[in-house]
Order: structure tokens, then C-alpha cells, then sequence
């Protein structure tokens, strides 16, 4: 038993705890096994008479905002990754809870960036018990070290939905970054000085938290709109200097990626878009802003214009090629989760057909139907992928927490998923016996694509009859694996791990598909 | 790699090595490499830069050339050296021909000691302008080669005005020479002139050196196109040397390796005419014949070779070169009939 509980085998295998922060969990049992049952979580009665009757809510600071909301030791604070490496509003409400005296915070966003680093300054102190959410870059590392306090607990952007819907995560106060907002708390991302284009990831949290916060660098008069949040969720709204740094919100410009070996797999998940028939008129796709997944939409719009056909509609992550697409009619529309790059953040504030979603249309476990499951093709990246197809997003292969899920584990119930990465990366094996940290479970995944060849997984005999004849890289995932053990020198090496649980990984559906263990430093 | 930044490490500190420091064979040695085989591509890959190496074959390039010589620092030879000896043995390149650029003599001798017995495919000789330069190289190569059951071939650069006057005599110098190539920055650097982008002053070198190269019986090969993201400009480079006579050219980045295989592929016309003239040989070999005509036209050998030689180019590009109308004068029974030939052996003559 560790200092985290007891431990058990979940259905692929991995040693989950029973217990995660207090809370009993459900080890995975496979896709679509576990079927919930009860009512969702709700938010507290609220009514309009304790509200100002002009609608104003501003008031002077966050600690101010904080004192009206209650705030003490334990609570749970939300924020979110809209504004991304750029974000502001984090350490701002952070370091107000601080200044306030609060202790064993519980931090809950929505992902965290390496200019959160801060953050762990804040846990020395025992302003913040421990983080639920993605961890990206040194909060990761901290994570992995065994140095905070609780376990970390890992989500997709629909299992974060889904924890809220459960009740497994209670939020006590949002706050929530506006790029505009009006001083009845109305919010829009598509404008302002912060611009960042959607705020989806926020909209769960301005609808089930006990109190709701906007803090903004760019107060209009009422109404602001677009409202993407509604002001009727939130209870105040404070001004700020600055919510956050443009040059970092946004890229100036997306880039493709110059890698002659990663443009080659781009050109070939292209081609196998092409030549299994997924590419048709009316068909549809989601691809990332990861160098390979730029590249693949640049290929593939060269593919569909001398085809002659058009996309119904593409999801994004939105940057200027999936903009270009949209304004030379190659699709329909862009249904957008978040905006990553300055020509995506113009569209959506103006182009009808590009639309901000969250994720309760397009990843929740608990709605009735979710946008991923309808998409034809998805490309991905990821840190491992295993020799059953498994693949891993969040750990690297020595063991340490680096990465969060994002939208990576809803985008696996696409009608085709595939894995596009490197076969290796500094030496090190990407394709490997065993992921170190199962994220996605093998049956999942369709497709894995390297430069060294492209593996399909042997579930999908409908894509490999649809594949036959093409000049595509066939071969099977072993092959490749053997092919660059060779060129790295052997299998490599396991990570040194501890017994001791640092993270639980769950999976869409609330269970506990692995955990991530304590380095062994 | 790691043995080989090692093992530099332990010679420049002047420390005794045992064994010769040379790594276990990664893989088999690929067939040998024809004299007249395709050269469309061949991309330089720094001598000191391995992890460029582990690539290169996936892009496909008809060679690679595993570089000591302009790209590789001087402080950096020694190293680039053994790096180069050791990708020779473990790194599999797939179907590319594994080409090495020595360094010119004398330390290119040096270079030849340390890679020949690897047995790379050919080696490029830089600002070759003697035949005595060719012959020291052929004698050096012949001397470390134990067995001569796989040819090492040579192919000279020539970037000098004085090279591209002996161009022909060059050419002749060795029966290793399977084609020659030019070097336009240090030729134009020679001429004391400044790089054009149709590059008129390098005109007549070209055609003098694809003139010479033909007369001597081997491949003319044209230079690096060095702007790499214009891909526009390397097809138009490409299509105008094809058009020159020249049969491929040098890339310095992988993603100029299809654009050069689309410009050195045969028109369709060309396919088509050369289909209907080894149809025509298929059909004359097929009934005995000493004589291949097309219609009332005699085809002459060194035509049939060509139309083979377009065909195969066509197969290469991924071109369809399947014949989808019959010969005229042959019936489909016959074409049915009959057994596909051996067709001439292109290694033929090819010497050592």
C-alpha cells in the first residue's frame, strides 16, 4: 500500500489506486464498458434579487471578489488555458487567495503552462494542496518528483466536463479570464487586446461553479457580444491591466514543420486519407497544431482540390490553414475548440461558418452524443505508442509527467484515428513494446504513421482491404518497432520508478485508465 | 556514431586503440551498383552530421553522398572520416548508391584508406582537372580493394575551366569512370564571375562537359540546385539540364528529391515512342530476328538501349508504362505467345 492507498489491476492492465484526493475511483474496464448511472451535479439556487438590479458587478480587486465569494482554506479555484503560455489570470487569482491567507487550495485547470511555474512556489508555501489538470513542462517535473502534496489527476478536456457533471470535482470559484467583457459579466474571446478566440474551455465551469468570477483587460459597456459566456453565470467581474501577453496567447503565425521526415509522414497520412476513400466530398476531419498536423492539412488541401471535393466540416485547434480552407470553400465550416494562431482568432470573429465550441458539444462522456465520434479521420500526435497500438500523451519515456491530455483522448472515438510521429525522437524510441503510461487504449487507435513506415492495426482489416494497391509504407507495427531498435541501439532503456503514484490518468468515461509513479531520482 | 565520436577523441589525444576500431556490420552489403543505373538524384549528406544519415534512404534518392570534403570543417575531418567509414558499415541507405566525396589529394588518398575498404558504391573525385589526378585516385582504390567482385566506380567533379577543358581526356582516364559531374560555384568562382539564376555563364561548361561525357561513354551529371525553397526554379533547372543531355542532378535537401525525379522523367511522348521501339525488339528477339525495325524503319542498338533506358526512367517515376495499344504488325495472339526476352545486359562491358 503507498502513501496514496491501495492499488489495482484496471482492465489493460495497470496498477490504478482505488482511492484518488479522498474520493473512491473505478478502474477502466475497457471502452465503453462503464455506464454511470445517478443525476448530475448541479450548482446552488442563485436568484436575480441578491444581484445588482443595474446589472453593474464590478468590483475593485480579486481579493475583493474573493471575500464576497467566500473563500477559505480547502476550496477548489478554477481557471482556465484559453490565453495558454500567455495566461496571466492563474497566478493573478493565486496569489489574491495568498494574499488573503487561504491554505490547501485545490487548483483546477483547465491545463497548465510552463508560465504557471510559479504555481509551485505557491504549493511550498501550502497555499495549494495539489493540481487537478493537465501539467505541462515544470509543474509536470514537480508533479513527477513526489514533491506535492495529493495525487495529480489527469483529464481530457470531456473528462473534465465529465468530473464536473459527476460531482467528482466540486468548483468552488471560477475565474474566469474575458479577453472582453461587459459589467454584467457577458464574455467574449474573439476580441480585445487578449484575444484568443474561444472560450469553451471555461463555459462548464461558469455554468456549475458555486460563484464565477471574469476578470478582464478590456471592459465595454453592456451588452458585449458575442456573450460565449453569459453574464447570468457570473457573480463578479474585476478589471485588470493586462489578462495576459499576445505575444504568447496566440502565435504570430503557426508554422509548418521543416522536417523532411515529418513532412514525409504529413504527405503519407494524407495520401492514406486519399486512397482508403475517407477523403470524399462531405467528409470530415480534425487535425492539431503540431508541426505534422500542418503540414498534413497543406497536403491534403492539394489532394482535395485536384480531387475536386470539399470538407464538410473540419475541427479545430483553428490556425490560418484551416482559415484558408474555410475561405476557399474546401469546407464547409470550422468547429473550433480553441484558436492558436492571429489569422484564426480574425476568422472567428467575423466568418459565420467558424464557430467556437466547448467541450460539452464536442467531447463530453455525459451528453447525449458528442462531435468527436462524428469526425472521419483525426490526426494525432503522441509521446510513445506501443506494439498493441496503445498510445501515451503524458509521459515521456524516462517516466516523467510532462504533458497534459487535452482533447487527445476524445478525438480517439473518431471514425479513424491516427497516431502520426516520428519512429523516433533523439535516439529514443517513440515506437515501442509497452507505452510507459497507457493514455489511450490500443483498440482505439487505427493508425500509426512514422517515416518509417505506416503501421494499421490488424482490428482495421476494412482499411487494410481499402489500402490494398496503394504505394503507401505498409508494414506492420513490429516491423517498425524492430527497424528502430536497431538504429537506437536496442530496446530501451525502462524508466526508474517507484512504487509511490504521483498521478492518476483517467479516462473519458471518469475511470482510471493508469497512474504515473514517482521517479526514482 | 558514439563509437565513432569515441574513437576520434582517443586518436587526437594520441591514445593506442585496440583493434581498428571499426564497428560490427549493421547490415548486407545492398547489390552493387550497375554502371548505367539511374543518377537522377544524389543528396549530400555532411560527413559529420550522422544524424542525417539514418534518413536519408527513406526520401528515396537515387544516391547519397556521404560528404568529407566542402561541407565538413576542416577541424572536423578526422572525425567526419571515421563517422563516414562507420555509417558505411551500419547504416542501411535502402536503395540509394552509397557515394562518398573524397577531399582533394593528396589528403583525399588519406580519405580513400579509410572508406574504400567499406566498399562504397563510388567515390566523387573534387576539382578533378588531370588525368593523373583520376589515375592516382583509380590506383589507391584498386590497391585497397582485396577482391574486385563489386565495382567501386569514380565520378570526377569537374569546377574548374581548366577541368572542363580536359573533360573528355578526364573522362577516359580509368575504366571506373561511370560519369562525370561539374561543380558550378567554385567554376564560376574560377571564372570570376557571379552565380546567375539561368546560369548563362556556365553555359558552355555544361554543354562542353555533356558533349564530353557522351563521347566518352558515360553519364553527364549536372550540379546542386542551392536554393532550396524554390522548387519552382530546381524544375525549371532540372528540365532544362535533362534537356542539355545531362541525366540528373545533386540536392542538398530532401525535399528537392521528387521535384528532380519528376523533371528528369521522360514526356509522355517520349514513353509512349520508346514503348512501341522495345516492343518491336521484344518482338524481333521473340522470332530470331538480327533486325528490330518500327513500321518500315530500321531501329538501330543504340536506339533500342535508349528506349530501354526511357522505360526504365518511366518505371522509376512512377510513371505508367504499360502498353495499352499493340505494335502495329504484331497480333495480340503473337504478343501472347511469346516469352519475355532477356533483355541486354546494361552492366555489360562494365569493368572492374
Amino acid at each position: 500500500m503507498s502513501r496514496h492507498g491501495d492499488l489495482v489491476d484496471n482492465g489493460v492492465g495497470r496498477r490504478v489506486p482505488v482511492e484518488v484526493n479522498g474520493l473512491p475511483q473505478t478502474p477502466f474496464q475497457g471502452v465503453g464498458a462503464y455506464s454511470p448511472r445517478g443525476v448530475k451535479a448541479s450548482p446552488p439556487i442563485r436568484s436575480c434579487r441578491d444581484f445588482p438590479a443595474d446589472g453593474d458587478k464590478r468590483v475593485g480587486s480579486l481579493e475583493e471578489a474573493f471575500e464576497r465569494c467566500g473563500l477559505r482554506d480547502g476550496m477548489v479555484i478554477s481557471t482556465h488555458h484559453h490565453l495558454r503560455n500567455g495566461d496571466f489570470v492563474a497566478l493573478l487569482a493565486l496569489r489574491a487567495a495568498a494574499k488573503l491567507g487561504v491554505k490547501d487550495l485545490m487548483w483546477f485547470p483547465s491545463a497548465s503552462f510552463p508560465c504557471h511555474e510559479p504555481v509551485i512556489e505557491l504549493m511550498e508555501q501550502g497555499v495549494v494542496h495539489h493540481i487537478e489538470g493537465s501539467m505541462n513542462g515544470p509543474l509536470g517535473d514537480y508533479c513527477s518528483q513526489g514533491r506535492m502534496r495529493g495525487l495529480g489527476v489527469l483529464r481530457s478536456h470531456g473528462g473534465r466536463w465529465q468530473a464536473i457533471q459527476d460531482g467528482e470535482v466540486h468548483i468552488d470559484i471560477a475565474v474566469i479570464a474575458a479577453p472582453t467583457a461587459d459589467p454584467f459579466g457577458n464574455a467574449d474571446g474573439s476580441h480585445g487586446p487578449s484575444a484568443c478566440g474561444s472560450l469553451g474551455f471555461a463555459l462548464a465551469d461558469s455554468m456549475y461553479a458555486e460563484h464565477v468570477i471574469a476578470v478582464t483587460d478590456n471592459l465595454v459597456p453592456f451588452p458585449c457580444t458575442p456573450w460565449q459566456l453569459q453574464g447570468n453565470n457570473v457573480d463578479h467581474v474585476v478589471e485588470a491591466d493586462s489578462i495576459g501577453d499576445p505575444s504568447l496567447i496566440v502565435s504570430g503565425t503557426t508554422q509548418v514543420t521543416r522536417s523532411p521526415e515529418r513532412q514525409m509522414i504529413a504527405r503519407n497520412v494524407a495520401k492514406l486519407l486519399r486512397d482508403a476513400g475517407i477523403m470524399r466530398d462531405g467528409f470530415s476531419f480534425q487535425a492539431g497544431a503540431g508541426g505534422i498536423a500542418l503540414a498534413f492539412v497543406g497536403y491534403l488541401a492539394d489532394m482535395m482540390r485536384e480531387a475536386g471535393v470539399a470538407a464538410s466540416f473540419v475541427r479545430g485547434g483553428s490556425t490560418r490553414y484551416l482559415v484558408e480552407l474555410l475561405e476557399e470553400g474546401l469546407t464547409g465550416y470550422i468547429l473550433d475548440g480553441q484558436t492558436f494562431d492571429l489569422e484564426g482568432v480574425r476568422s472567428i470573429a467575423k466568418n459565420p461558418r467558424h464557430i467556437a465550441t466547448s467541450p460539452f458539444t464536442s467531447y463530453n462522456y455525459h451528453g447525449k452524443g458528442n462531435f468527436a465520434s462524428m469526425v472521419d479521420a483525426v490526426v494525432l500526435g503522441a509521446t510513445e505508442v506501443d506494439v498493441s497500438f496503445n498510445g501515451n500523451v503524458v509521459t515521456h519515456s524516462d517516466g516523467r509527467l510532462l504533458h497534459g491530455i487535452g482533447g487527445w483522448q476524445n478525438c480517439l472515438a473518431s471514425r479513424c484515428t491516427i497516431l502520426a510521429v516520428p519512429s523516433f525522437r533523439d535516439r529514443i524510441p517513440v515506437v515501442v513494446d509497452e507505452v510507459t503510461t497507457i493514455t489511450g487504449p490500443g483498440e482505439l487507435i487505427d493508425v500509426v504513421a512514422t517515416e518509417r513506415g505506416i503501421a494499421i492495426n490488424p482490428r482495421r482489416q476494412d482499411l487494410l482491404d481499402a489500402l490494398q494497391g496503394s504505394d503507401l509504407p505498409i508494414r506492420s507495427i513490429d516491423e517498425i518497432r524492430d527497424e528502430v531498435e536497431r538504429i537506437c541501439g536496442g530496446k530501451p532503456a525502462k524508466p526508474r520508478l517507484t512504487d509511490e503514484p504521483v498521478a492518476a490518468i483517467k479516462w473519458v468515461d471518469g475511470t482510471v485508465i493508469d497512474t504515473v509513479f514517482r521517479v526514482d531520482s | 556514431m558514439i563509437a565513432a565520436r569515441v574513437e576520434t577523441a582517443a586518436r587526437r589525444s594520441g591514445i593506442e586503440l585496440s583493434g581498428d576500431g571499426r564497428p560490427p556490420l549493421g547490415a548486407d552489403l545492398p547489390d552493387a551498383s550497375a554502371r548505367d543505373r539511374l543518377r537522377r538524384s544524389r543528396l549530400y549528406l555532411p560527413g559529420n552530421e550522422p544524424k542525417f544519415f539514418v534518413s536519408a534512404g527513406l526520401y528515396e534518392p537515387d544516391g547519397i553522398i556521404l560528404d568529407l570534403e566542402d561541407s565538413v570543417h576542416p577541424d572536423e575531418k578526422d572525425a567526419a572520416r571515421i563517422l563516414v567509414r562507420n555509417a558505411l558499415r551500419t547504416v542501411d541507405f535502402r536503395t540509394a548508391e552509397r557515394m562518398v566525396r573524397i577531399n582533394q589529394l593528396p589528403i583525399g588518398l588519406e580519405d580513400l584508406d579509410a572508406v574504400v575498404p567499406e566498399r562504397p558504391d563510388l567515390i566523387l573525385i573534387p576539382k578533378t582537372e588531370t588525368v593523373e589526378q583520376v589515375r592516382e585516385v583509380d590506383a589507391r582504390v584498386t590497391e585497397l580493394l582485396a577482391s574486385e567482385d563489386r565495382p567501386v566506380w569514380l565520378m570526377p567533379i569537374l569546377e574548374t575551366a581548366l577541368g572542363i577543358e580536359g573533360a573528355f581526356e578526364i573522362a577516359r582516364a580509368s575504366e571506373r569512370i561511370i560519369a562525370l559531374t561539374i561543380g558550378l560555384e567554385d567554376y564560376a568562382a574560377d571564372l570570376g564571375v557571379p552565380r546567375s539564376a539561368d546560369g548563362a555563364e556556365s553555359m558552355y561548361a555544361r554543354k562542353r562537359l555533356v558533349n564530353a561525357a557522351k563521347a566518352a561513354g558515360v553519364q553527364a551529371i549536372d550540379s546542386v540546385y542551392g536554393q532550396v525553397d524554390d522548387l519552382d526554379g530546381l524544375r525549371e533547372w532540372g528540365e532544362s539540364g535533362r534537356r542539355l543531355g545531362f541525366e540528373g542532378m545533386g540536392c542538398v535537401h530532401p525535399r528537392q528529391i521528387p521535384v528532380i525525379h519528376e523533371a528528369f522523367a521522360p514526356s509522355r511522348e517520349e514513353i509512349e515512342r520508346a514503348q512501341r521501339i522495345v516492343a518491336a525488339f521484344e518482338k524481333a528477339q521473340a522470332e530470331g530476328l538480327g533486325v528490330v525495325s518500327l513500321g518500315s524503319k530500321m531501329i538501330d542498338p543504340p536506339v533500342v538501349q535508349q528506349a530501354l533506358r526511357v522505360v526504365d526512367r518511366a518505371t522509376a517515376a512512377g510513371l505508367d508504362t504499360r502498353v495499352d495499344s499493340p505494335e502495329p504488325g504484331a497480333s495480340s495472339d503473337e504478343r501472347e505467345r511469346a516469352a519475355p526476352p532477356p533483355r541486354p545486359d546494361r552492366t555489360e562491358g562494365s569493368r572492374p
